[in-house]
């Protein structure tokens, strides 16, 4: 059901981006990849607080499928992540011309969370299976969603003594039928991601039922 | 509150006294920080800035901490120690704030040598710049002892302890360059302490989460 | 095409990319979890028999 939404959602915002929302005055058709990259990073954003809340979950109130779901959220959000640099370092060489650029504060605040959230994984292979690995990702997740406001405010104080910025950034100042546009491409970001997450945690379910299946048989 | 304290100069004055005795961790944090120093010489291109070279200390700062770091909680898992310590009748979190000073110990001794050093190697060192590196050290420990912990649960602990720890400590890395380098260090030092507050709460909560097996 | 719409076509073209390369994935996983289902009905056929 949340697929068929999700898809539904898709293809009503590529229809919006392309014949509704007009084309920006100042930076033509290279705007349009807003509609997408901004959505990505807001769900990326999501996905590592709805990570970090099923963290909690696994050290308050020690819910059994908590740690599953914490993974699979965060996997998610790495995902998201990796799209939202790919898609901001696109939008950087339409924009100025260059493939990465320090003064875009989003994208070097998702270059720090993606290598924390990298790590998530080193961390997480690398323990033994069992309640200690998941309180030390559980643990090491809750650090993360602290870091994001943290590293926030760093990257706007390092701005004043590295590198002066040569490119202004425009923020979305936008029209109502742009913001509509938006809303609808973020709506079906979100709902893009709650499936694939649905999807994963299934599949991983699945997976573990199946191996307790097999050893109850052999 | 003052059993707890009293448990943490405990724990604390253990780990000191082990290395005051063993002499493993500082003299290779003191090493180490000093051929850093030396390779930042040859690092930096003629006509760097000054500037350049405050941020390189900075680099230095924060590689010596992982050094120590890493050696934190080893003599702990390989003796298994570990398990004595979670069966003395203390709060878990004394052990993560014990550890912290002592780790904290370890760093101020290799800063002593290493900012005189610098300033010898380069250029002076200004007041705010000793306050950024009190202030980031703060941190650093706090942080970097939950994470020593956690690695050591795991494999290659040496090779995951860096991983984990420098996305955390590049909002140190901003703080601390920061208060060295421009002309307004109170942001920054109001920063790193904001940074210290946020990251030793955090850590000192969930340090029982991440030693319980 | 223009230089900056090949850009935002391929911008767009990564997403799709991703969600296609997802989908893949799961694809084989579900054939993998399939053939397991299939070995272990098998299995529990042949203690139900023997």
């Amino acid at each position: 059901m949340l697929a068929a939404l999700a898809a539904g959602l898709l293809c009503a915002a590529i229809a919006l981006i392309f014949f509704y929302a007009p084309v920006d005055a100042d930076q033509g058709l290279s705007q349009k990849i807003f509609y997408f990259h901004v959505p990505i990073a807001f769900t990326a954003y999501a996905c590592f607080g709805w990570g970090a809340w099923k963290a909690l979950l696994v050290l308050w109130k020690r819910k059994p499928g908590a740690d599953q779901e914490s993974y699979v959220a965060i996997h998610q959000g790495v995902i998201f992540g990796a799209l939202t640099l790919i898609t901001g370092s696109i939008w950087a060489k339409i924009s100025w011309g260059v493939w990465w650029t320090w003064s875009e504060r989003q994208l070097v605040l998702f270059l720090v969370l993606f290598l924390f959230y990298c790590a998530y994984f080193m961390l997480r292979f690398s323990v033994e299976p069992g309640p200690q690995r998941e309180n030390l990702c559980a643990v090491y997740a809750l650090f993360g969603v602290v870091l994001i406001p943290v590293s926030f405010l760093a990257i706007r104080l390092a701005e004043n003594f590295i590198h002066p910025t040569v490119f202004t950034s425009r923020g979305p100042q936008m029209a109502t039928s742009q913001f509509a546009t938006f809303c609808v491409a973020l709506a079906a970001m979100i709902a893009l991601a709650g499936t694939l997450y649905r999807v994963e945690l299934l599949g991983k379910r699945l997976d573990a039922r199946l191996r307790e299946l097999r050893e109850l048989l052999t | 509150m003052t059993a707890y304290l009293a448990d943490v100069a405990t724990l604390a004055r253990k780990d000191l006294r082990l290395e005051l005795r063993t002499r493993n961790t500082v003299p290779a944090m003191l090493l180490f920080v000093v051929a850093a120093l030396v390779v930042f010489h040859f690092a930096l291109p003629a006509g760097s800035s000054e500037l350049a070279a405050k941020g390189l200390l900075w680099v230095a700062i924060v590689f010596t901490a992982l050094l120590g770091l890493t050696r934190a909680f080893v003599a702990e898992r390989e003796q298994r120690l570990i398990d004595g310590l979670l069966l003395a009748p203390c709060d878990r979190s004394a052990i993560w704030l014990a550890k912290s000073v002592a780790v904290l110990g370890f760093l101020v001794v290799a800063e002593v040598v290493a900012l005189p050093a610098f300033a010898l190697f380069f250029s002076g060192i200004d007041g705010a710049t000793v306050a950024g590196v009190a202030l980031a050290d703060l941190g650093i420990c706090a942080v970097g002892t939950v994470l020593a912990a956690m690695a050591v649960a795991g494999r290659a602990r040496e090779l995951l302890l860096p991983l984990l720890f420098l996305p955390l400590a590049i909002p140190v890395v901003v703080g601390g360059v920061g208060a060295s380098v421009t002309g307004h260090p109170g942001r920054y030092l109001g920063f790193l302490a904001l940074y210290d507050a946020v990251f030793a709460i955090i850590s000192w909560a969930s340090f029982e989460y991440v030693v319980t097996e | 095409m223009s230089v900056s719409e090949k850009y935002v076509a391929a911008a767009y073209l990564v997403v799709f990319a991703f969600v296609v390369v997802y989908l893949a994935i799961m694809a084989l996983k579900l054939t993998r979890l399939e053939r397991e289902v299939g070995e272990l009905t098998e299995l529990a056929r042949r203690r139900m028999n023997g």
